[in-house]
């Protein structure tokens, strides 16, 4: 038994792949060097949170607290304070021609009811056009006035001295990079990880190199692992990579056991693989598997959740949606991630991707012949 | 140039001395008709020639012996294994160099022996002694630490043919093996050849160059998947009564081209064994 492991067709295709891979310094450059561009690329410079968002402010009160106010909101880095005005007219105009995005609006009695002990109210008027710019908005004034409750509250306050209206969870600035480096994980995996292997098998293939395999008297199962194995290692240094910029560059918290996490990428490795394996059983040259792959990513890009909340999305998108893997492995990410989640949690999409796994594997072991016909 | 041992004796190899047997063997692609009823014996230490035309047939009827490819009707047995239900069985005992040889162009001279050779499940001392032997043998030791993909023609056919006998299968397939070679190491290949064949490898060689085909014991014509011709030199060209194999390719080619365009049959050559066409 162990002779017969130990003589396995396996290892001299495991063997052959890493030397291969080691030698191709361009592909292996992209393997690694495509998560960090993209990683960079989603951070800083597809940035889904407005800052400097242009401001007026419409100050009833002119007191000091009113001011204190206005500069908390400031300080929040998602207003910019472009101006003051002195009636609502003057508002509604700076609004409605786009000069401001937003208004600070601070009653008369803003002052006087601090003093007396009630809740004070200031408003935050919003362009919602900008669904956006308008959580920036919320945000900004959600913190400005946690800010000011924090400074004016005396040891025995009881209850908010200023309302809080907005509590955003986990992501308490919007920073899009928390919500964006789970993402962007799970799509590189996918969109690479499909990629390389359908192009692989496609260039064994083209070279006639596949030909000569296949008169080896490696199993069809032999051959298939032997392609796709190297190639989950490959993934697990990608998500490495990414969990590491994502947390020392944009400070994205690892707050759950990443040992978990890593446990529930196995199956999402094995689909992407699988699907790249199914891919390259359908074309015919590398840039059509290069081709196919991207169409295929597509619909996760869009789909999944991982720009755009799957929750605002029509019905058969939902369900496209969740047909797609990444759409359970962004929850798992970012439950893990930003959460804390553990397997309790998670369990269903866990599974969901192991039956993925099984029926993307099954499928392309179907397609996957070890013959030329 | 040491030849491999004698072919094993374990199970496949008893039926006498035959090592290929083809009976009405056939393969369509769509609507070609790639092989027509196949019916082809190969006795064991035989350097059998397969000549034809290009699109004659050669190489798929290679691929399916090698069970690269499922024949469409008919059966095959290769070294006694029935190459249909058994093409693991089958691959283990033989070698195949395809025409495109089948390297890693990434991988050195040493890396694709290693790594043909583990294919088959040789490892250690031994995989580093027949490693070794080969390249002293087609003399690769010079290339050795070179990509295979910046050798030249005949180097590549060189190690090629190290890779496909890596193992020392009791049955090789060469699919036009000296396409593109340069004589010396076409004469080299040969005496390669040879020593295998004494040794008691049989092999199976598709050829272009007829001084080659007149080197092989016994050879087969195919036309469009017909095998038309089946002797030795001496046979086939007396039957055709022709001075040599390259006259006699020639005048097939030309016979059978003109009868398909004319009727859509085809010819009946001199010294056809019914048995051997089984087209009627």
């Amino acid at each position: 038994m162990l002779e017969r492991i130990r003589q396995s067709p396996l290892w001299p295709m495991l063997w052959k792949e890493l030397v291969q891979m080691r030698r191709d310094r361009f592909t292996l450059g992209m393997l690694v060097g495509i998560p960090a561009i993209q990683l960079l690329l989603f951070g800083f410079a597809i940035r889904m949170e407005v800052r400097h968002l242009p401001a007026v402010v419409l100050d009833e009160s002119r007191t000091t607290e009113s001011r204190a106010l206005t500069q908390a909101m400031a300080n929040t880095g998602n207003f910019d304070v472009i101006g003051s005005v002195s009636d609502r007219d003057q508002m509604r105009r700076a609004i409605e021609k786009g000069d401001a995005k937003a208004a600070v609006v601070i009653p008369p009695d803003f002052e006087t009811d601090l003093k007396r002990r009630r809740t004070a109210t200031a408003q935050v008027v919003i362009d919602a056009a900008d669904p956006l710019a308008s959580q920036a908005a919320i945000s900004a004034a959600a913190l400005a006035s946690a800010a000011r409750n924090a400074a004016l509250a005396p040891p025995a306050a009881r209850g908010p001295r200023l309302e809080v209206r907005v509590r955003p969870w986990y992501n308490p600035a919007l920073e899009s990079a928390i919500y964006i480096v789970p993402g962007v994980a799970g799509l590189i995996l996918t969109l690479t990880l499909s990629a390389i292997t359908s192009m692989s098998i496609v260039r064994e293939r083209e070279r006639g190199t596949l030909e000569q395999l296949i008169v080896t008297p490696i199993t069809r199962s032999g051959l298939m692992l032997g392609k796709i194995l190297p190639f989950a290692l490959v993934g697990y240094v990608q998500i490495t990579v990414i969990l590491l910029l994502g947390h020392f560059v944009f400070k994205v918290p690892i707050r759950g056991s990443v040992l978990l996490l890593y446990a529930c990428t196995a199956p999402f490795i094995l689909a992407s693989l699988s699907l790249g394996m199914f891919i390259s059983t359908a074309v015919k040259t590398q840039v059509q598997a290069m081709q196919l792959s991207f169409l295929v990513i597509l619909p996760s890009v869009l789909l999944s959740g991982f720009m755009f909340p799957r929750e605002a999305m029509p019905v058969a998108a939902q369900w496209i949606g969740g047909a797609i893997p990444l759409t359970y492995f962004l929850r798992i990410m970012r439950g893990v991630l930003l959460r804390g989640t553990g397997i309790e949690a998670i369990w269903k999409e866990v599974l969901t991707l192991c039956v993925f796994a099984a029926v993307l594997v099954t499928l392309s072991a179907m397609r996957f012949r070890k013959s030329l016909d | 140039m040491t030849a491999p041992e004698a072919p094993s004796t374990q199970r496949g190899t008893t039926n006498g001395d035959v090592a290929v047997r083809t009976t009405g063997l056939r393969k369509v692609f769509g609507s070609l008709v790639a092989v027509e009823n196949l019916d082809l014996d190969i006795h064991r230490g035989e350097v059998f020639g397969l000549l034809g035309p290009n699109g004659s047939g050669k190489t798929t009827t290679i691929r399916m012996l090698c069970g690269l490819l499922e024949p469409t009707a008919g059966t095959a047995t290769v070294v006694g294994i029935d190459v249909v239900k058994d093409p693991e069985g089958v691959r283990q005992r033989i070698g195949y160099m395809s025409q495109r040889y089948g390297l890693y162009d990434d991988l050195t001279v040493r890396e694709n022996m290693r790594f043909y050779g583990s294919m088959y499940g040789l490892r250690g001392a031994k995989r580093e002694a027949r490693v070794q032997a080969l390249l002293d043998e087609l003399g690769l030791r010079p290339r050795e630490k070179q990509m295979a993909g910046t050798l030249s023609g005949g180097w590549k056919q060189r190690l090629a043919l190290a890779c496909a006998t890596a193992h020392q299968p009791d049955m090789l397939f060469l699919d036009e093996p000296t396409a593109g070679v340069d004589p010396s190491s076409r004469r080299l290949f040969w005496n390669w050849i040879y020593g295998l064949a004494s040794g008691g490898t049989t092999i199976l060689v598709t050829t272009h160059y007829m001084d080659e085909a007149e080197r092989c014991q016994r050879l087969g014509f195919l036309s469009r998947g017909h095998l038309i011709a089946l002797g030795t030199v001496g046979e086939v060209t007396k039957a055709f009564g022709q001075p040599s194999i390259e006259d006699v390719f020639i005048e097939l080619q030309r016979r059978d081209e003109g009868q398909a365009l004319e009727t859509g049959q085809w010819p009946a050559p001199p010294g056809h064994k019914p048995q051997a066409t089984g087209h009627s």
